[in-house]
């Protein structure tokens, strides 16, 4: 049985659109509820990270999404397999929503081999079918994911390729390299900003000349989304991805959302934004408790059936980590260390180990 | 009959174009200008322009989208007008395309050819005329190739595109209009010179003049000068691959005439020279030795306009004569 759903006028602003997404859409209790998970497990996820981070048993850069749950969850909701998405270091929730399990996500930032990048990428370098990482210098991604667009098109695909960047990444001038071949070559490609109103320390207006993320694109039209809601950025998704395989060309989206951690696990988060900030945002405009009001505002749930959602969430992801917990490291032998610098039987026929005994020979 | 290597590159492009759909040109003047040294002439009136796509003047956005399309499985040919520009998009070609495979466990992977002129080019001054070689040579994930003759450069081409790694094709503008007699085989489809493998284009006994691309005019003719007037027989030995670098080919030259001279064009320091150094000290050639290696490199200033410090900067035959004379200790060398 399909539920009635109504958002705000608010929930989107439009830059040289004549229409937005549609305001009153139906979906049904499942799909609603599955959001819901998604979110909590996504969520979930990256408390566990944050605590194997602090544990030590995670090395190097973890950047979490806790406070953006909604964006994954409602791009993906809206897009179909065949679409691809690329992303920045923050890629944990992406990763997850594109069909890596929690396990193997986990299992990449521990280093194990069971990783989704066999414990070599780490927390930045994750990918799955049709997912691009996981990419970590800021901005890079934007031409990838317009060349993953490119090749939809070559390839007379109804695809979109959904191609996300922080505020930060915005001001890179690669972005606009993007944006104007995007627009001259109609690119199926989804340039999705999302706004978490700080580039690692900086404010967005520190850093922007205008922090309008969804009209930089000036000759693209661009769609502002409440990203704290993730049934706002579901309908907005719908509509961007409709707009690009209709053959409009791309679109600039902004996802107007908050992180509650710090930049990474090095960063407290606490130095360049108050405490009530946070807290502001974490007890009115929380993407979890939004849909949970939501659910139970319009009766499609009752509070226990929530309950259960949730705590059957927290068991899996809890049962996840207990599968990366256990998984072996790769061997750290010269055949796991030279493995994959070139494809397999497309190697040059030495790689130089650090003195010349240990140099590897591929047969 | 001759060839061009202008004309061997653009016969080896239309090939595996023809061979395979997913194969597409992109970059600066490809198309309806036919190419900024008419390397891709013909191509966009052959393929159309979905497949020889103009870009814009943007090379770090056009060489991501590149890299892009090619996790995606297409199989780019990202041509930069030189590869001085390469300098605004090489973070996408290191960071995206070479590093992507290791960093993913072996799921992402990227097809795609990077090629354009490279090295020394007459009187462009120091933003135009730069040897890239060290630069891409050292990166893992990466091939490099430098094509020399017509041969190596319709050889070099198809086997780039049809490698399924990253490869980086190194040529000369000096090049492009330079004719070489071809073999019968050369104009089938199925003509590859295979990557990794160097050529001995001269072969001598008292000294090895190592090189590739343009270079290797100034070591033909030090090699006739050396034969004519000092009685030296010097081989020469054309690398074709800058990665990876054919050791075992140096070897064995080295043992056959222990002596060797490195000639290329770019700066001095960290360069291929100073590999090479260092790969034959680290090989069973080091007891062949009978003198230093010798670097022949271009000099360590930014290329100057003004012809005859130009002239001061770069390999010529001249240089390469007193090298190899060096290392068989002419006194008056």
């Amino acid at each position: 049985k399909e539920i009635t759903l109504a958002l705000p006028e608010e929930a989107f602003e439009l830059y040289h659109l004549d229409n937005g997404p549609d305001l009153d859409f139906k979906l049904t209790k499942q799909q609603l509820l599955d959001m819901y998970r998604e979110m909590v497990v996504i969520r979930r996820m990256e408390m566990a990270a944050d605590a194997l981070y602090k544990a030590k048993e995670i090395r190097g850069f973890c950047h979490l999404s806790t406070g953006q749950e909604a964006i994954a969850v409602g791009i993906e909701s809206a897009i179909n397999k065949e679409d691809t998405v690329i992303t920045s270091y923050r890629c944990h929730g992406f990763a997850y929503m594109r069909g890596a399990s929690v396990a193997s996500i986990i299992g990449e930032l521990l280093g194990k081999a069971n990783g989704c990048s066999k414990g070599k990428g780490g927390s930045m370098h994750i990918y799955t079918p049709n997912f691009f990482g996981g990419n970590g210098i800021v901005g890079a991604q934007v031409p990838l994911g317009l060349g993953l667009g490119f090749a939809h098109k070559y390839r007379n695909e109804k695809s979109a390729c959904f191609t996300l960047y922080g505020d930060g990444a915005a001001n890179q001038g690669q972005v606009f390299e993007a944006y104007n071949m995007a627009k001259l070559w109609d690119v199926p490609v989804v340039f999705a900003c999302e706004n978490n109103k700080y580039g690692m320390g900086t404010a967005a207006s520190r850093a922007s000349a205008l922090t309008d993320y969804y009209k930089r694109g000036q000759y693209i039209p661009g769609l502002k989304i409440n990203g704290m809601d993730v049934l706002s950025c579901y309908m907005g998704s719908v509509f961007a991805k409709n707009w690009c395989i209709s053959g409009k060309g791309p679109l600039v989206l902004e996802y107007e959302t908050y992180r509650y951690g710090g930049h990474s696990m090095s960063d407290p988060g606490t130095t360049y934004r108050t405490r009530d900030e946070i807290k502001q945002m974490r007890s009115h405009h929380d993407p979890i408790n939004g849909l949970k009001a939501r659910l139970l505002d319009l009766e499609v749930a009752t509070e226990q059936e929530i309950k259960s959602v949730d705590k059957e969430a927290r068991a899996f992801v809890e049962s996840e980590i207990d599968v990366a917990h256990k998984a072996e490291f790769p061997k750290a032998t010269p055949e796991v260390l030279f493995e994959d610098v070139y494809l397999k039987g497309n190697e040059i026929p030495m790689l130089r180990g650090r003195i010349p005994s240990e140099n590897f020979y591929f047969k | 009959a001759t060839v061009t290597v202008r004309d061997a590159i653009n016969q080896g492009l239309a090939e595996e174009m023809d061979a395979n759909d997913k194969v597409f040109v992109m970059g600066e003047e490809v198309g309806q200008y036919q190419g900024a040294y008419k390397v891709t002439r013909g191509l966009l009136d052959r393929f159309g322009p979905q497949r020889v796509i103009d870009s814009p003047i943007t090379e770090m956005g056009f060489t991501g989208l590149c890299v892009g399309a090619a996790m995606a499985g297409l199989t780019p040919v990202c041509e930069f007008m030189t590869f001085n520009f390469a300098m605004q998009a090489i973070d996408q070609i290191v960071n995206s395309a070479a590093k992507s495979h290791y960093m993913s466990g072996g799921v992402l992977s990227a097809n795609i050819v990077f090629r354009g002129p490279n090295g020394f080019a007459s009187g462009v001054a120091a933003q135009h005329s730069q040897d890239y070689a060290p630069w891409y040579g050292s990166i893992p994930g990466l091939k490099v190739v430098s094509p020399y003759s017509a041969e190596d450069a319709k050889g070099l081409i198809k086997a780039a595109i049809r490698d399924p790694n990253p490869v980086v094709m190194l040529e000369n503008e000096l090049m492009y209009g330079e004719s070489f007699a071809v073999g019968e085989d050369f104009h089938s489809s199925d003509f590859v010179v295979p990557i990794g493998k160097a050529k001995v284009e001269i072969p001598g006994t008292d000294v090895t003049l190592i090189s590739h691309s343009y270079q290797l005019r100034h070591c033909f003719a030090a090699a006739k000068i050396l034969k004519e007037q000092y009685n030296i027989s010097a081989e020469v030995l054309n690398l074709r691959s800058i990665k990876p670098l054919d050791v075992p080919a140096i070897v064995e030259s080295i043992k056959k005439t222990n002596r060797a001279v490195v000639v290329e064009s770019a700066f001095p320091g960290f360069g291929l020279g100073s590999e090479i150094c260092a790969q034959v000290s680290e090989s069973e050639a080091w007891d062949y030795l009978d003198a230093p290696i010798s670097r022949v490199t271009g000099a360590e200033v930014p290329t100057p306009y003004y012809k005859e410090l130009e002239d001061m900067s770069f390999p010529n035959a001249d240089v390469v004569v007193r090298a190899a004379r060096q290392v068989l200790y002419h006194e008056d060398a």
